[in-house]
């Protein structure tokens, strides 16, 4: 008895609470991996501010921990049942995603993929991310041309996201590689490519820790390592540790991806030699915007022209600039950054 | 009448022809591995120190001088310092039948307090870091006191605690990294126990010094001292340890007390390493501290185990990681053999306990 009241009263909450949540507008959810990664959490700045600003509804969830899948199916299945007009999904396992994501475009709800391509990519109706090829690509041409004829006796360290090899951080290592002039064999796989050049990749989580594991191990492997690319700014500033270290700081060239503004920082204080900064922000409010066309004319957005994808920009940051690589100032990276 | 009496007389032509040997302990004949059983039993500590020694001359023999140089192995104990100082936080934990989840949460929270309150606040570095210290202690006194006077089991009030410690790490620090460089010049006592040194090549840190002086110190203490007794007494039967006069609820909450201040102190270690304070560091540390107490031998169930084979355990696992790396396999072997070794330990932990002491 006092057990089906207090589930009648939990009833009337949670009806309560909703209907207090559909009073405004159509609902647009975003559903990112964490909600504790300065990067996601920017993309819910800017999702929730477009939002507002057009009358919309935003409803968040993120998984508890990077690669937290279940819940990332779980949020899908709520928005799908709240009616929501679109969602907007950063996937932590971009193919097993793809049954969750065809039930909600089956039932009408227009999916964008932000930041991460699900694979294959046309699983969703459109993916409005950074180039990360041509964010690797960048800084992968920038180190070529930063090191001259040295590039042709490099020793190359990558330290990458995890071993599941997740699209982000294949396209970035892949990107690299060939900005930096290494045969890539099969573009979609680290690891395969055989160059002499290279000495090595290991995963980092992307984060500090992970980062200055990865850098040693690869050190105890080629203590002659002189150019790392990292998956993104924490990896980085651990990598920089471990050299340090051993105190060759300044005689290895590191180069990252993201743009947050401690990285940012980094490369003005030469931790790192450039990063490509890629705009978080804007990928959430130009997908509530296309979200909120979809509601209104039934329009899906198309994609950037000679591209799967919707290409949100990606800009070198660095106050080295190199010949035929271009880049943008620290003063402007330092702008434009997040985190 | 008669044939009653004659059969009464007789009780002991039943015993005839039986050994006339009474019981004894057959310590004598115990054989080979029976021997090698108790010897295990005395000290648990060997099994995880000779698969420790295996691996290292394995990873020699196959790798050389890359991996059998003064380098890579302090190298090892470098980046094991984190887990180890961690593991020694479980071990104590888990002698006394418990277990601690919240230990990886209570480190990041205390390395975030001593980074937030230098630059937040402005407070003298070593201020902060007391301050640190403070809030490791305060959060293992919380788990202490639900486990032992509210009678919660240890797991749930860990598991609880885990959650709400991250929670406020992410809360209160905003998930802001305070950069090493600006460490390096405001605060440079947070990195303290990355300050380095080299003896004939091999490289040591504060924070590995720090380790194995910890485990030193706290395996003494437990071996040597009425504390130390008593953990184990409250590990392996409360009940009888209370009756036999030992205060169970003191001696828990000295326990979950002296585990926080030592995750604490594993914050402080962690500024060292990774150089920066960032929120999102040692997630799965409890995993992984777990990880290294079971592989070095202390039993889940409490009371027996000692604290040295946490350290074994800890370096165990960094000499697969980075052996394996140096092979150049897939970092998946790495976990696959940890798992492998994880039950390989239990099940050999069982065995021993078969024999009596």
């Amino acid at each position: 008895m006092k057990l089906a009241k207090l589930a009648g009263a939990a009833a009337l909450g949670v009806t309560a609470m909703a209907g207090s949540a559909m009073a405004d507008g159509e609902t647009v959810c975003l559903i990112t991996k964490t909600d504790t990664n300065p990067f996601f959490v920017k993309m819910k700045e800017g999702a929730t501010a477009k939002a507002e600003e057009l009358g919309m509804t935003l409803k968040a969830f993120a998984g508890k921990v990077d690669g937290d899948h279940e819940t990332q199916v779980q949020a899908i299945e709520t928005c799908i049942l709240d009616g929501a007009k679109g969602i907007l999904l950063t996937a932590s396992d971009t193919s097993s995603i793809v049954p969750a994501v065809k039930q909600a475009r089956d039932a009408g709800v227009l999916v964008i993929a932000l930041d991460t391509p699900l694979e294959p990519i046309d699983s969703a109706d459109a993916t409005f991310a950074t180039d990360n090829f041509l964010a690797g690509l960048l800084i992968g041409q920038w180190a070529k041309a930063t090191l001259g004829d040295a590039a042709n006796d490099a020793k190359i360290a990558t330290l990458d996201l995890a071993v599941s090899q997740p699209t982000v951080d294949v396209l970035r290592n892949q990107g690299f590689l060939q900005g930096f002039g290494v045969d890539l064999a099969d573009p979609n796989v680290i690891g395969d490519e055989d160059d002499p050049r290279l000495v090595g990749s290991d995963v980092t989580a992307g984060n500090e820790e992970g980062g200055r594991r990865a850098m040693e191990n690869l050190l105890a492997k080629d203590p002659t390592i002189n150019v790392v690319h990292t998956i993104n700014e924490p990896a980085a500033a651990g990598a920089y540790e471990a050299l340090k270290a051993i105190g060759r700081e300044n005689d290895v060239l590191i180069v990252s991806v993201d743009g947050g503004c401690p990285g940012v920082q980094n490369v003005a204080d030469g931790v790192i030699g450039a990063t490509s900064q890629q705009y978080p922000l804007l990928m959430a409010s130009l997908g509530v915007e296309a979200v909120k066309k979809w509601a209104d004319e039934g329009v899906k957005p198309e994609n950037t022209p000679g591209k799967d994808f919707f290409d949100t920009g990606v800009a070198l940051v660095t106050d080295k600039p190199a010949e035929g690589v271009e880049s943008i100032s620290v003063k402007e990276g330092m702008d434009l950054c997040w985190g | 009448m008669s044939d009653t009496s004659r059969r009464s007389d007789d009780f002991e032509a039943a015993a005839k022809g039986s050994p006339e040997q009474i019981a004894e302990f057959d310590d004598h004949h115990r054989g080979f591995v029976g021997t090698v059983q108790h010897f295990l039993h005395v000290n648990p500590s060997l099994v995880p120190l000779i698969v420790l020694v295996a691996a290292i001359v394995i990873f020699g023999v196959l790798l050389g001088s890359k991996f059998f140089s003064p380098f890579a192995l302090t190298l090892i104990l470098q980046q094991v310092q984190i887990v180890g100082i961690v593991a020694a936080a479980q071990s104590l934990v888990i002698l006394t039948a418990g277990i601690d989840l919240s230990v990886g949460a209570i480190m990041v929270m205390s390395s975030v307090v001593m980074g937030q309150f230098t630059f937040r606040y402005g407070l003298p570095p070593s201020v902060a870091i007391i301050c640190g210290l403070f809030v490791g202690t305060a959060i293992g006194a919380v788990n202490g006191y639900l486990v032992s006077r509210i009678k919660l089991p240890p797991f749930i009030v860990t598991l609880g605690m885990w959650q709400i410690v991250l929670a406020a790490n992410f809360l209160y620090s905003q998930n802001e990294t305070i950069r090493s460089q600006e460490i390096e010049e405001h605060a440079s006592i947070l990195q303290l126990f990355g300050a380095k040194f080299n003896v004939g090549g091999a490289v040591f840190t504060v924070g590995v010094i720090f380790m194995l002086v910890l485990i030193l110190v706290l395996s003494y203490a437990l071996r040597h001292t009425a504390w130390g007794r008593h953990v184990y007494a409250v590990g392996d039967d409360p009940e009888a340890a209370e009756l036999s006069g030992v205060n169970v609820h003191r001696t828990l909450m000295s326990v979950y007390m002296l585990s926080g201040l030592i995750c604490a102190f594993a914050g402080w270690a962690l500024i060292g390493r990774i150089g920066s304070v960032s929120p999102t560091s040692g997630q799965l540390a409890n995993i992984e501290s777990i990880t290294a107490v079971v592989i070095g031998g202390i039993s889940l169930f409490g009371g027996r185990g000692s604290i040295l084979g946490s350290l074994f355990g800890a370096l165990i696992v960094g000499v697969f990681t980075l052996g394996l790396r140096l092979l150049g396999a897939d970092a998946q072997w790495t976990f696959l053999l940890i798992g492998i070794l994880i039950i390989a330990a239990v099940a050999v932990d069982q065995w021993i306990r078969k024999v009596a002491a």
